[in-house]
């Protein structure tokens, strides 16, 4: 085994400070024993993905989308024209990140072709954040697919010790781990060390600690679209308070064995079985119904992972 | 753990479950009846019934059963490509039994043969057939598998084994299952390598070799 292996971010931490490399300089070198591959066709490999990611966002903003509900598609499109237009309330790259974020997760709902960053419902998320800082601040290509590669460890750790299935832990593990991931490459890409980057990705996860997963009708769609967005500001967030060097005192780790407990102590009803939390409203049990989706209460349905 | 199974798979959206997976059971589907079905009678189970046309589980299912890849962004289109393609496809639901809730049975129709698979979509657009006609079978579909129906008698596991062996082909996984002692028996051997062409039909040559099936890995 190579010896950048890592299980937790303690490990992570302790390998990148003992060989002088950031997060991405970690997983970069272990994907690379992995598959016993060049450190270009690695990163060439994720080049692929961010290119996939791009077509994506580009599809989300120009086309005009709609879900097989017809609930969702041309969110992301709003945001932008109101971005454009000089209206947004968020700074500029916030502005960005949350309609390129929207607009991917709604590629996603309208049966598009994304990459799962790390599930399909909250795939917006990651590329959301690393085009919007691309944009703004004109980072290369290069420090981009770093910054996948920070946010592939993030995502690595939090797989490995809890779950990325919103069946089984609830959204903070989706738009949670993914928030976390996108927070982490954001620090990467503009020049933070490991331990920012992990710092970061620990303060957008206890953000959105005990997030619950709710879909309704039990589709991707509501509210999954509109948390791609707001996770994507709040992985914006994140990253600021961990570069401002404000403390985070909790370890990553921890905060994922806690999101575990928290994952672990949710009812089915709040775990992807449109049963609770926004699936149970009323006008989201009348909108299910005239999806044509059977009311899940009495089905014992146990809908999508994201 | 793979940077590239956080960051990815590339897939058409909406759900890794209830799209990804669907795909993949329809193509693994299809590689079961080994060649292009014409006619596909599609029963859904649970969950996979309850939320079929929001997530795309009726495109995806029949998009592999065309074998389009799950990032083929055809799978949108698939149920208008069916025709096209010579495919009838129907749709129904069935209570499965004790099975998950993202399972369906499939009844194929090609030009040469028919087959009735019965799958689940685990999650992660992880998936295993459980069934082929009436025995039971665990297949992931992650490796070459080869499936062999025979009459259940002595010899016929070692002579496959041996033909693996002769081309070099390691055997990862075997599972063997029967109705009944002495009646027809089925096989199931996942390997390390590519299944290599010659081989299959050196199998079909075996004396009582009823059936050979080569699922590639989808």
């Amino acid at each position: 085994m190579t010896r950048y292996n890592f299980q937790s971010m303690a490990e992570l931490l302790r390998i990148a400070a003992d060989e002088g490399l950031t997060l991405a300089g970690v997983v970069l070198r272990y994907q690379e024993d992995l598959e016993g591959k060049s450190r270009e066709e690695v990163r060439r490999a994720m080049g692929e993905r961010l290119a996939i990611m791009r077509a994506a966002a580009r599809k989300g903003l120009h086309e005009d989308l709609s879900s097989p509900s017809g609930l969702v598609g041309g969110g992301g499109k709003l945001l932008e024209e109101r971005r454009l237009a000089g209206q947004s309330l968020c700074a500029t790259t916030t502005a960005r990140a949350i309609a390129l974020a929207m607009a991917i997760a709604e590629v996603n709902a309208s049966m598009g072709r994304v990459v799962a960053a790390p599930t399909a419902g909250s795939c917006g998320i990651l590329p959301g954040v690393l085009l919007a800082l691309e944009a703004e601040k004109g980072l290369e290509e290069d420090l981009l697919i770093d910054g996948l590669f920070a946010a592939a460890g993030i995502g690595m750790v939090a797989a490995g010790q809890a779950s990325l299935s919103g069946a089984a832990l609830g959204c903070q593990a989706e738009i949670g781990v993914a928030a976390a991931m996108a927070a982490a490459a954001a620090v990467e890409m503009t020049g933070g060390d490991a331990v920012q980057a992990a710092n970061a990705a620990g303060v957008a996860l206890q953000g959105l600690m005990g997030l619950v997963c709710d879909p309704v009708g039990g589709l991707v769609e509501i509210p999954c679209v509109i948390r791609n967005a707001t996770g994507a500001a709040h992985a914006l967030v994140a990253a600021d308070i961990a570069l401002a060097g404000v403390q985070c005192y909790i370890p990553f780790d921890e905060i994922v064995a806690a999101m575990v407990q928290v994952g672990r102590a949710l009812p089915p009803e709040l775990r992807e079985t449109g049963a609770g939390g926004i699936a149970a409203c009323p006008t989201a049990r009348k909108l299910a119904r005239q999806m044509g989706i059977r009311d899940t209460h009495t089905h014992g349905a146990a809908p999508a992972e994201g | 753990m793979d940077a590239f199974q956080i960051i990815g798979p590339v897939m058409i959206g909406p759900s890794s479950s209830h799209t990804a997976g669907a795909v993949r059971i329809g193509r693994l589907a299809r590689a079961i009846l080994g060649e292009q079905p014409v006619r596909a009678e599609i029963l859904l189970h649970g969950s996979f019934a309850c939320t079929v046309r929001g997530h795309g589980t009726d495109r995806a299912l029949v998009a592999g059963l065309l074998g389009f890849d799950v990032a083929d962004e055809r799978v949108r289109e698939a149920l208008e490509l069916a025709p096209r393609e010579g495919l009838e496809v129907t749709f129904g639901e069935k209570d499965l039994g004790d099975v998950h809730p993202n399972s369906v049975q499939l009844n194929l129709e090609g030009r040469e043969g028919k087959v009735r698979v019965e799958a689940s979509s685990l999650g992660g657009a992880q998936v295993v057939i459980k069934k082929i006609d009436a025995f039971e079978v665990e297949i992931y579909g992650d490796l070459p598998t080869l499936v062999a129906a025979y009459p259940d008698r002595p010899g016929v596991i070692a002579a496959v084994a041996a033909l693996l062996a002769g081309v070099g082909v390691n055997i990862a996984g075997m599972r063997v299952s029967r109705r009944e002692a002495g009646e027809q028996a089925l096989m199931v051997v996942e390997t390390d390598q590519a299944i290599p062409p010659g081989l299959v039909p050196a199998m079909r040559a075996l004396p009582m070799m009823e059936r050979v099936i080569q699922i590639d890995p989808v």
